[in-house]
């Protein structure tokens, strides 16, 4: 049995790699849906949640420790669990199930987007905060604005906008629950490597299954790796640019 | 000279604490204005109230006469600036942060390389452009906050103890530049600072500044030469002596300050006095000196403190004295410790504290 499995491990794995560098078109579509999706989620959870976060990390008013509180709490959310609430609300009889969005990719872009809003909040607000406060000052002793002196320090703090682009992004591209329950994994329209991988693997198409794994781990290492190596000069070249 | 900042009535409190009370204030057009007095006597909150990063509690602000309000704040940003007390500078190359204010003025790139150019030639840092400015050494990184505030050519200068965290050498580059500045560009200047000793070098007037109120104004001699007890409580003043003084008959006193010293003073006041000496006024020589001077001692040097361009000797002569030379005399006498020399000083020069 135990040799068995192992075989089929060794045989499913050179397969995988065979469909990897075949550039099998099931593989090479679903790992484009994947990127595509997470890459845009990222981008619309950092259209919300920079302003929020500079909010947070600039201005004092009454209520700011409860909001940071909020989105620390909701850091851990269960994909599952944030997967149903959302289904609910794009199902037909959801408050904006007359957008018919449910089973789409729109939905699966919106219900990452939600998912990851907390990273990038939590980890922008405590960049932000850990910038030299005397910073904005600087700025505005050189003739910047409000806004202009804001954008100072965002700039001071970009090595943890980039770590909480980075961290969403991982999150985004590796969850399961969010992408399964308002994408309902529909081959070749909101099938992507997670869900495949899960799907897959029930199915015993252990091939396909590895190959999707492998390039789920390369994607999030590869970029991981990258920010890691460019990180510094990248945020030495935005600085004062 | 008409005044180009006018503060009327401003106080400051944050929560229950006041931090400014009342200041009245004109600054004017192109002088160097010294703010004196000890940390926490609210130098650096009126500092950042003149450079409109701070609001005050109540008062007025006029910028060449008209008043600073959310109209035409930014305008007046961009023709003050300010250097801090502990450097600030943001997290990228010198000439990224000099940069900074320039492109918000909209200058041309061209236009920028020039100024940098300029301004890194002023303050002595040429080629140090493309360096990353928080790898420099804490004079080079005020040097740069120098540069990058001398580049915008703004109406005002204002500085937060600017020298206090630095080098003697680095110091005495920024006094050079900054007096060069104010003279070739009639930059107005407001320098906070508790050295008595920069105030008078650098500035034309100053203001005395104790508990958030503005006590004294006027020229930094008229400031240091009588100083108030107020003033010698908290000014680190240097040849301090307490004694018992005694009237003599041509009017002035002659005060047992102990160790055998007696020191002669140009004032009339009997019983226990305590008195002081400037650095800079004492006289000091390898021969015997044969001056005028009533106080005259014999002693030797026991500790030499090189601060670039001055030279501080301390000198045992019964009491220990500090005494000040250029480092042109000190060179020229070849003065070492263990050196005998004398030192002389005016009884005009013993001030009663």
């Amino acid at each position: 049995m135990h040799f068995g499995l192992g075989n089929e491990i060794i045989d499913g794995f050179l397969k995988a790699l065979q469909l990897i560098f075949s550039g099998d078109p099931t593989v090479v579509e679903i790992s484009i849906r994947s990127f595509l999706v997470s890459s845009l989620a990222v981008m619309l959870s950092a259209l919300w949640g920079l302003p929020v976060a500079m909010l947070l990390g600039l201005k004092r008013f009454p209520g700011r420790f409860l909001v940071k509180g909020f989105f620390n709490a909701m850091l851990g959310i269960p994909t599952v669990a944030l997967g149903l609430i959302l289904y609910l609300f794009f199902s037909n009889a959801g408050p904006v199930g007359f957008l018919r969005l449910l089973y789409s990719p729109t939905a699966m872009i919106i219900g990452q987007a939600i998912l990851v809003t907390p990273i990038t909040v939590s980890f922008i607000t405590s960049a932000i905060e850990s910038v030299d406060p005397e910073i904005k000052d600087l700025a505005k002793t050189l003739g910047a604005s409000e806004t202009e002196a804001s954008v100072a320090v965002l700039r001071e703090s970009m090595s943890g906008v980039v770590l909480a682009i980075t961290a969403s992004f991982n999150r985004a591209i590796a969850e399961l629950g969010v992408v399964l329950m308002v994408g309902g994994n529909i081959a070749g329209f909101t099938s992507v490597l997670t869900t495949t991988i899960a799907l897959e693997t029930s199915k015993g198409e252990i091939a396909l299954a590895i190959a999707l794994a492998i390039i789920l781990l390369l994607i999030v290492s590869a970029l991981t790796l990258a920010v890691n190596l460019f990180q510094k000069r990248m945020t030495y070249y935005f600085r004062g640019e | 000279m008409s005044s180009i900042i006018e503060l009327e009535d401003i106080s400051k409190t944050y929560g229950n604490n006041i931090v400014l009370k009342q200041i009245n204030l004109k600054i004017q057009e192109g002088e160097v204005f010294s703010l004196l007095g000890p940390n926490g006597a609210g130098k650096t909150t009126l500092l950042r109230i003149m450079a409109s990063i701070e609001k005050p509690s109540s008062g007025i602000i006029r910028f060449r006469s008209a008043k600073v309000d959310e109209g035409n704040i930014n305008q007046v940003r961009l023709n003050t600036t300010m250097i801090f007390q502990k450097t600030a500078l943001f997290s990228t190359s010198v000439y990224k942060n000099i940069a900074y204010g320039l492109k918000l003025r909209g200058c041309s790139r061209r236009e920028t390389d020039e100024k940098i150019k300029e301004v890194m030639k002023t303050v002595r840092l040429e080629g140090y452009e493309n360096r990353p400015a928080k790898k420099l050494s804490g004079g080079e990184q005020q040097r740069v906050a120098l540069a990058r505030a001398l580049a915008l050519d703004a109406d005002v200068l204002l500085l937060d103890e600017p020298m206090a965290n630095i080098d003697p050498k680095n110091v005495s580059i920024i006094e050079d530049v900054l007096s060069r500045v104010n003279k070739e560009k009639k930059t107005t200047m407001v320098i906070a600072t508790h050295n008595m000793f920069q105030a008078e070098t650098l500035a034309q007037r100053a203001a005395l500044m104790l508990e958030g109120k503005i006590v004294k104004v006027g020229a930094p001699q008229e400031i240091f030469t009588w100083p108030s007890k107020l003033l010698a409580n908290y000014v680190k003043l240097e040849n301090v002596f307490s004694g018992f003084s005694k009237v003599t008959k041509e009017g002035t006193s002659l005060v047992d300050v102990g160790d055998g010293l007696q020191i002669e003073a140009a004032f009339e006041k009997a019983g226990n006095v305590t008195v002081f000496v400037r650095p800079e006024d004492i006289l000091l020589s390898s021969n015997p000196i044969v001056s005028s001077a009533r106080n005259s001692f014999e002693g030797r040097i026991i500790q030499i403190s090189d601060l670039g361009p001055i030279v501080k000797l301390k000198v045992k002569a019964g009491k220990n004295f500090i005494v000040q030379i250029t480092k042109r005399s000190f060179n020229e006498m070849q003065l070492n410790v263990e050196a005998k020399v004398f030192i002389a000083f005016k009884a005009s020069s013993v001030h009663a504290v």
